[in-house]
């Protein structure tokens, strides 16, 4: 069964959001959503551009107040 | 009270001898007692490593026997975890011991995994081990020219080793006088040159200075060993006549064992450094999932914390302070000037230009280091 996990790294530079989503996604099983949580204004743009990269299905990006959500979908 | 520390590395080893600090009275009186678990008996300064791949330390000077860096009331035993039953608050060892505890602190640390990616072990170079970085430098001394590729897994132990490494590669073909026959190419997970996005920032102008390619969103997928080709997730490929790698880390074998978290990454609160679900288990340094940097520094200045708190709840019953996410990292540029980069939750990192005055400085540190793994620095 798919699975929706938190990647919380609001408020970290280092190794930084696109590296947790990275790190999170190979413990990840196909099928599985991630959510980032970021407080890095690069992150809107980061994230879509390795995910299509990669081929993984970006779900949903939006900012929270000042926090961006963005979620992946694991599909290969 | 029992007080156990589970591992001998930066973060238990400087918290034991915090703790034992603070609670001398106590100790003194039989009212609480420290001990400590470890595979080893002897303390590896890993910072080390990439001088001894570079040929500018000997591996003998990273090493001190664990029993002389502790205080003498705590109780030292040779003999790793085998098992942790945190329901019953009881750790069983190799020898088949069990340790039953109050307190317990997790400090078993990370491990390089190149065999989670096919071909690396075999077809790469690394100095994060003894025996690898020996092999590096060797595979150093004897390269005349060609192609070297530097490739990082994730998540890996010192977020800025890529970089100092590429740096350090740039000045040792220099001072062999074969820099034009070498060509450098850099490969980096994410769309940028490092995590850290004003290291970034100020390492790509110097890598264009010294002639080094680079190649982000640039993930590991295998090593074609006999061609010398290294493929990424992304779906490109570089040709190597020798490959560095930055290995890809997990956790301890036992936290996996022990299902205490996936890979080896124990979850746990990044102001507590309180394990989840469990209010009388400390993690520290490596052995977290927290998305802060994998090094020594983060794991001596979660150390403070945690020793301050292991203290106060025994003597007032409540913790006193809490991690900010502070983490201080020297940056080598090269072999003569260095930087450092010291960020928190709050705070970015402000970089300063490099200069032979840090370097000099991280050079002392190397040896400032058995003071501060005592807890007195």
């Amino acid at each position: 069964m798919s699975e929706h996990k938190i990647v919380d790294a609001k408020n970290t530079y280092c190794p930084g959001p696109l590296m947790e989503l990275i790190r999170c996604m190979k413990q990840a099983d196909v099928g599985d959503t991630l959510e980032l949580l970021s407080t890095d204004s690069g992150t809107a743009n980061d994230v879509p551009e390795w995910v299509a990269k990669i081929g993984h299905e970006l779900v949903s990006s939006e900012q929270i107040d000042d926090v961006w959500h963005v979620t992946v979908k694991k599909v290969k | 009270m029992k007080i156990l520390v589970v591992g001998g590395g930066t973060g238990g080893t400087i918290i034991a001898n915090n703790v034992a600090r603070r609670l001398a009275s106590e100790i003194s009186a039989g009212k609480a007692g420290i001990t400590m678990l470890s595979d080893s008996d002897r303390h590896m300064y890993q910072p080390g490593l990439m001088y001894v791949a570079f040929g500018q330390m000997m591996p003998d000077e990273l090493y001190r026997d664990q029993a002389s860096l502790l205080e003498s009331s705590i109780d030292f035993h040779v003999d790793p975890a085998e098992n942790f039953d945190l329901d019953n608050n009881r750790v069983t060892t190799a020898s088949g011991r069990t340790h039953d505890y109050d307190i317990l602190v997790i400090a078993t640390g990370s491990r390089i995994m190149p065999k989670n990616i096919p071909g690396l072990n075999e077809g790469s170079e690394t100095f994060y081990t003894e025996e690898g970085a020996i092999k590096m430098f060797k595979a150093l001394r004897e390269f005349e020219g060609g192609r070297v590729a530097i490739v990082v897994g994730v998540p890996h132990k010192c977020p800025i080793a890529p970089v100092e490494v590429t740096f350090s590669l740039h000045d040792y073909f220099k001072s062999r006088g074969i820099r034009d026959k070498v060509e450098i190419k850099y490969h980096y997970p994410i769309n940028r040159i490092h995590s850290i996005e004003n290291v970034a920032a100020w390492a790509e102008p110097e890598f264009r200075r010294m002639g080094v390619e680079y190649e982000t969103l640039f993930n590991v997928e295998e090593v074609d060993v006999e061609n010398k080709i290294v493929k990424s997730l992304e779906g490109t490929e570089y040709q190597y006549d020798l490959l560095i790698s930055i290995p890809e880390h997990n956790g301890a074998e036992v936290i996996i064992n022990s299902e205490l978290g996936q890979d080896g990454w124990i979850p746990t609160d990044r102001h507590t450094l309180m394990m989840t679900g469990h209010d009388n288990v400390y993690v520290v340094g490596d052995t977290t999932d927290l998305p802060v940097s994998k090094t020594g520094s983060a794991a001596h200045f979660q150390a403070e914390v945690i020793a301050e708190n292991i203290a106060s709840v025994i003597k007032i019953g409540a913790p006193v302070t809490e991690y900010n996410g502070k983490v201080y990292c020297f940056i080598e540029a090269g072999f003569d000037k260095a930087t450092y980069a010291m960020f928190n939750y709050d705070f970015p990192p402000d970089l300063k230009e490099p200069n032979k005055s840090m370097h000099w400085f991280k050079v002392s540190y190397n040896k400032m280091y058995w003071s501060s793994v005592r807890g007195l620095l």
